[in-house]
């Protein structure tokens, strides 16, 4: 019935305060996204973007609501989706190469096959001659590339990217988001992609969704009206400066009205046309990309 | 905005004409360095203040400064150490401790980390049981050599058993440490994965806790050789720790500076043995 590789449909969460009261972390967030697509999910600090990921990856059954991966229930399972952090998380009594293999591992490859396997992979993502390295001997963008290939190499269609390059400085953070985009060509895989920066999510995706917290919900829904390949000069381009204000100018108003319920589908007066903005419609049934609504 | 705020600044001049804390001038000096010898010089220093103890030692014994009965005399320890070695039980005395030793040493530890890795396993059995861990921490283990001695028997078993009740607690509480601190988010990271408890354990667990196991090799080296030795002083046919206690039971004082010398040099041995091994584990677990 539904093409889209994953959809969140009415997903909640309330989480235990120390006090013993319910906090909602997530309200009734739903949305869908097509194969291949890579898309990003942006909104303050605590609106549960972290949430939504370890709901989707299984470490956090959400209170209600459900998450279905190429049209199977999987809420609550674990071992579907490749996930990463802004902290590498890399073995440190492990090498390079071993590090990129543990998803393999994991799932009952042998080893000596893993790193023949792997091999190839590291040499042309740019870590050749780093597979004996220890990751305390590497940089930080190298660390995340390893940490990165580790989950491309896992073999899950669906990869979740939360805040991946957040610690590291511009220069290199420039370099691995173009770095990412080669490798999401090649790979073909499904993106979903949390940051804090609007210009990342910009220059990376194809669906922007913008969320608010308090409770933490999905506030708008932003297609991306650039070609793909992304030069690195699109960024100084017109239409990406004006997706840009469009993303800042939600997040602004979001924290403006932090607080109380902000009035839905009052704002949208879209001077863009390319640009589609969408209030979270009431079942995320509706919420399929345009192009398959129909 | 800004002007009220400028004027009354300037209304509240400086105390320029409050009077200076007396300095005393200033002396320019350099920064304190000691000149460290070289080793040689240091190896030397210590050879020289060993010899010189042996020799003062064996002059007051002999100018009667000393009651050579109590303290003996270097030189009679020496004749007293060629007899234990060509004509006493040194060889099997010897043994005896180290087989003790090494054995309390060796089921300890690992029945120890085997402990402390298996609270990873349930939180729940965790709670439950570290309260008695504590307790029997707590206890002067040594307090209960006289019954392990009457449970085992007087032979070597006995030496083992006290061995291993004071290595056994180190290392479990050490290892439980360690399974305390495994990072989560690589716990996490591995669930994301699809891993099982098993191969979080093996993968995971158990390389990051081995460096806390393995730190406490030279304390429980340590503790081994001081269970066997109370073993022996209790009740024993053989070992270090009888021959000590015998000798000083018969008065026999250049006997019990013996094997206390002997027995020294068993430790230190076997510390500089397990220290080495330590190195040597660290710099494969740790990077
Ligand atoms: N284990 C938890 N217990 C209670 N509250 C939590 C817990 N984890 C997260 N939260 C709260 O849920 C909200 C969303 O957190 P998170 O998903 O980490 O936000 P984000 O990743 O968007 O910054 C935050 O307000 C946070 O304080
Ligand atoms: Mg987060």
């Amino acid at each position: 019935m539904s093409t889209a590789k994953i959809e969140l449909r009415g997903v909640t969460h309330d989480f235990v305060t120390g006090e013993g009261q319910l906090f909602r972390a997530l309200d009734n967030v739903g949305f869908s996204v097509s194969p291949g697509r890579f898309i990003s999910l942006i909104g303050p600090s605590g609106c549960g973007k972290s949430t939504i990921f370890n709901a989707i990856a299984g470490l956090q059954t959400p209170s209600a609501g459900s998450i279905i991966i190429d049209g199977r229930e999987v809420t609550g399972m674990i071992g579907l989706v490749g996930y990463m952090l802004q902290k590498d998380l890399l073995f440190p009594w492990r090498t390079v190469l071993d590090n990129v293999v543990l998803g393999m591992e994991i799932r009952g490859v042998k080893v000596r096959e893993a790193r023949e396997y792997a091999r190839p992979f590291l040499a042309r993502y740019g870590l050749g001659g780093f597979e004996d390295q220890y990751p305390a001997a590497l940089s930080g963008g190298m660390r995340q590339r390893a940490a990165l290939l580790r989950t491309l190499l896992f073999d899950s269609e669906i990869i979740l990217l939360d805040e991946p390059f957040g610690a590291l400085d511009a220069q290199t953070r420039a370099r691995m988001q173009e770095w990412l985009l080669q490798i999401w060509s090649d790979f073909g895989k499904t993106v979903i992609f949390v940051t804090h920066d609007v210009e990342e999510a910009v220059y990376l995706s194809d669906e922007i969704y913008v969320m608010a917290a308090r409770p933490g919900r999905i506030r708008a829904r932003l297609d991306v009206p650039l070609a793909r390949p992304r030069p690195r000069h699109i960024t100084l381009e017109p239409a990406f400066a004006r997706m840009k204000e469009r993303c800042l100018a939600l997040l602004d108003e979001e924290a403006l009205t932090r607080g109380d319920a902000p009035p839905l589908g009052a704002q949208a007066p879209s001077a863009e046309p390319a640009l589609a903005i969408e209030p979270p419609p009431p079942s995320a049934q509706r919420l399929s990309t345009p192009g398959l609504a129909a | 905005m800004n002007t009220p705020v400028t004027t009354s600044l300037a209304q509240t001049p400086l105390p320029v004409s409050a009077a200076k804390p007396l300095l005393q001038a200033r002396a320019a000096r350099r920064l304190p360095q000691e000149r460290r010898w070289s080793t040689p010089v240091i190896v030397l220093a210590q050879c020289a203040l060993l010899i010189g103890g042996v020799l003062a030692w064996e002059l007051s014994a002999r100018q009667g400064w000393i009651d050579s009965f109590f303290w003996s005399q270097p030189s009679k320890i020496q004749e007293v150490l060629m007899v234990f070695f060509t004509q006493g039980d040194a060889w099997i005395d010897i043994s005896f401790t180290f087989r003790a030793t090494l054995a309390g040493f060796i089921i300890g530890t690992t029945l120890g980390t085997l402990i402390g890795l298996s609270f990873w396993w349930s939180g729940n059995y965790a709670a439950i049981v570290q309260p008695f861990i504590v307790c029997f921490e707590s206890i002067p283990k040594l307090a209960l050599a006289p019954l392990i001695i009457l449970v085992f028997g007087i032979g070597l078993p006995s030496k083992i058993a006290i061995g291993v009740a004071l290595t056994v607690v180190v290392s479990a509480l050490t290892t439980f440490a360690g399974v305390k601190s495994v990072d989560r988010d690589l716990e996490r990271l591995m669930y994301a994965l699809g891993a099982s408890r098993w191969q979080v354990f093996c993968k995971l667990v158990v390389p990051s806790v081995l460096p806390w196991g393995i730190s406490v090799l030279r304390v429980n080296i340590g503790l081994a050789l001081t269970g066997s030795i109370v073993g022996e002083f209790i009740s024993s046919q053989h070992g270090l720790g009888r021959a000590i206690l015998y000798a000083g039971q018969t008065y026999e004082i250049a006997l019990v500076w013996v094997a206390v010398l002997v027995l020294s040099t068993l430790s230190i041995l076997m510390y500089v043995a397990v220290a080495h091994i330590e190195r040597v584990l660290m710099k494969h677990v740790k990077r």
